[in-house]
């Protein structure tokens, strides 16, 4: 049987491989100079829901929130073999937290239609929370399973799941429709197909500037990527975004630090030598 | 009890270990107790699962007031959909003020999904919690819940409130607080629910579960040789080990070099792994991120090897080696073999 899957993913500064050229004076990360890059546990998500369509058929929509140039992870993500793709953007979904980014993406869920199943990452690099897939769930009240290595059975609308525990894993037996959380130890993705790159990157979102013959030849191609804003989604603006955010930061501080009173040790023999004579002499080994 | 103090109360989700209440829930009844009692408030815990209100004196032992037991057969292995249900049913009825979590597999799977619930914020992984004030424009709030973690953008801490929701909830990973010692002539009330489960709870069943002990114990180890990126390799992780093992150590390491796969998870030291204060703590090849000092930064003595003279982790240092690790390590290797 075909499934009807939606997969979310975001686009995040790659925090993989900070070096010193974006670090500014005072310590803190210029985030515009990382590179932008589809989420790492996100792709591993994609490719979960890729590998359920190459042995069951079925349709994968990729959705993300996020300004105008998320465009690319989604082009990512259809260069692997998703099927459709949205973008949920507007000024008003800017500053949200996870509780109002899981609002926007349950509108936006619902919005598209009926479902098997959900597939998240387990957590975004940017801020580690692994929140918004278990908040998305509990909206469009569904089951989930979080840290997710792999389907091992489907028939169905029946599922069996290998999911890692504290200490080890364990397989669960549920029904769709179900969120699914996947951790980056679960099949590797796959890398974006040469044809389908070519094709998608000339994919667009609507400007709203462009003539309407302009728009045509993009829809007719298929290279028109939706975008939804909240009058599109027609869900209220005070749970989206900033206003629709129950935390707030009241403070942020940049940590300096002062040099402690070190002593260095040079990397000759003797240099060695003396650090584990000064360890022993004071008992730390 | 007034409405006044219920509704300002701290409650902590008692976890269920190993057959014990797990470390870092009776870590957060110690940080509760504190927090509750700024708040002249009271502190209650409550735990979930099958046989578990013999966990009930230990944490009255460590500061609760009140402990809430959900017992049944059905729950003996954690369930989303039944623990949560549950866990709301609770906030609902009696409308704590905080509500603090574990950031173990669980917590991080059930705290979500309670804060979506009740439409709260929930900060995730916190490095420290206080009470304090909050102030915007004319409108000002008292004695709410700062939730404080490093963000992303290198040095930098941020301080998160909740200030119109509640509960005021937030993830705190093992070691990051102190275990409180028990006392057992503290007094305390136990209530014993009586959950239902229904149908609807466990259309998600866990069919088989296989469970290892745990290998590392990277909290209570004295000596912790940890590595990061600079270490580069799998392969060049052996050193490491090596090293930790000839001077009775545990190998620790940073979370790039747990996602460059040099090293499985169980052993990630830092905001997102677990904090670790050990007599000596040798960080090679770590350039000293936020994140992976609020994990060590506590230890007696922290020896730095980096070939980098200006990596951050010189500052926290006590003693600095500015070279290769691949070089230095094997020379203490053999400087501590052939030690008097």
């Amino acid at each position: 049987m075909p499934y009807r899957m939606v997969c979310l993913i975001k686009q995040v500064p790659d925090t993989r491989n900070i070096t010193s050229d974006v670090l500014r004076e005072d310590g803190t990360v210029n985030r515009q100079a990382l590179p932008a890059v589809v989420n790492p546990d996100d792709l591993f998500a994609l490719e979960m829901a890729l590998g359920v369509k190459d042995k069951f058929g079925g349709e994968i929509t990729v959705i993300s929130m996020g300004p105008p140039m998320a465009i690319e992870v989604l082009k990512d993500a259809l260069s692997r073999g998703a099927d459709n793709a949205i973008l949920l953007s507007d000024k008003g979904f800017a500053g949200a937290d996870t509780l109002a980014t899981s609002y926007v993406l349950e509108w936006a869920i619902r919005k598209n239609g009926n479902f098997d199943l959900i597939f998240c990452g387990r957590q975004a690099i940017d801020g580690d929370t692994a929140q918004v897939g278990p908040q998305v769930a509990e909206k469009l009240d569904i089951p989930q399973v979080t840290l997710a290595e792999a389907i091992e059975y489907l028939n169905g609308d029946e599922i069996v799941i290998r999911r890692i525990i504290d200490g080890g894993y364990e397989r669960i037996r549920g029904r769709m429709p179900l969120l699914i959380t996947v951790i980056n130890t679960a099949q590797r993705p796959r890398p974006p197909s040469a044809k389908r790159l070519m094709f998608w990157k000339k994919g667009k979102i609507s400007s709203g500037a462009e003539s309407e013959e302009e728009r045509r030849r993009l829809v007719n191609r298929g290279l028109l990527i939706p975008v939804w804003n909240i009058e599109e989604l027609g869900c209220p603006a005070n749970i989206c975004g900033f206003a629709g955010s129950p935390t707030r930061i009241k403070r942020v501080e940049s940590v300096k630090l002062t040099p402690r009173d070190h002593k260095y040790f040079d990397t000759s023999e003797q240099g060695i030598k003396d650090l584990i004579n000064e360890l022993i002499d004071e008992h730390a080994i | 009890m007034n409405r006044n103090v219920m509704e300002n109360s701290v409650w902590v989700f008692a976890e269920n270990g190993n057959k014990t209440v797990a470390d870092v829930s009776l870590e957060l009844m110690g940080k509760g107790r504190e927090l509750a009692d700024q708040l002249h408030s009271e502190l209650v815990a409550f735990i979930i699962g099958n046989d578990v209100s013999n966990f009930a004196p230990e944490l009255i032992a460590c500061g609760a007031d009140k402990v809430y037991v959900a017992e049944h057969p059905q729950l003996a292995n954690y369930l989303t959909l039944p623990y949560s249900r549950i866990a709301v049913d609770l906030i609902k009825k009696y409308r704590p003020g905080v509500l603090l979590m574990g950031a173990t597999n669980i917590g991080r799977d059930l705290a979500p999904r309670i804060a979506s619930h009740m439409r709260t914020g929930l900060t995730a992984d916190c490095t420290d919690l206080e009470i304090g004030d909050y102030k915007v424009g004319k409108k000002a709030w008292e004695h709410i819940l700062l939730q404080i973690r490093p963000a992303f953008g290198g040095n930098i801490i941020a301080t998160i409130v909740t200030p119109e929701k509640r509960p005021q909830m937030a993830t705190v990973r093992e070691g990051v607080f102190k275990r409180p010692d028990s006392d057992y002539s503290r007094k305390g009330e136990i209530v014993q629910l009586k959950p239902k489960v229904t149908e609807e709870d466990v259309i998600l069943k866990i069919v088989e579960r296989v469970k290892a002990e745990k290998k590392v114990n990277l909290k209570s180890a004295r000596i912790i040789v940890a590595g990061g990126m600079g270490v580069g390799s799998r392969e060049s992780f052996e050193i490491i080990h090596e090293l930790a093992k000839i001077l009775g150590g545990e190998v620790g390491a940073t979370r790039a070099a747990v996602d460059a796969g040099f090293i499985d998870r169980e052993y990630q030291i830092g905001q997102t792994g677990v904090t670790v204060r050990p007599n000596l703590y040798i960080a090679s090849g770590i350039s000293g991120a936020i994140q992976h000092r609020a994990g060590m930064q506590e230890s007696d003595r922290i020896i730095a090897i980096n070939t980098d003279p200006n990596a951050p982790i010189f500052s926290i240092a006590h003693y600095g080696i500015v070279g290769d690790l691949n070089e230095t390590i094997p020379k203490m290797i053999k400087a501590y073999k052939e030690k008097d």
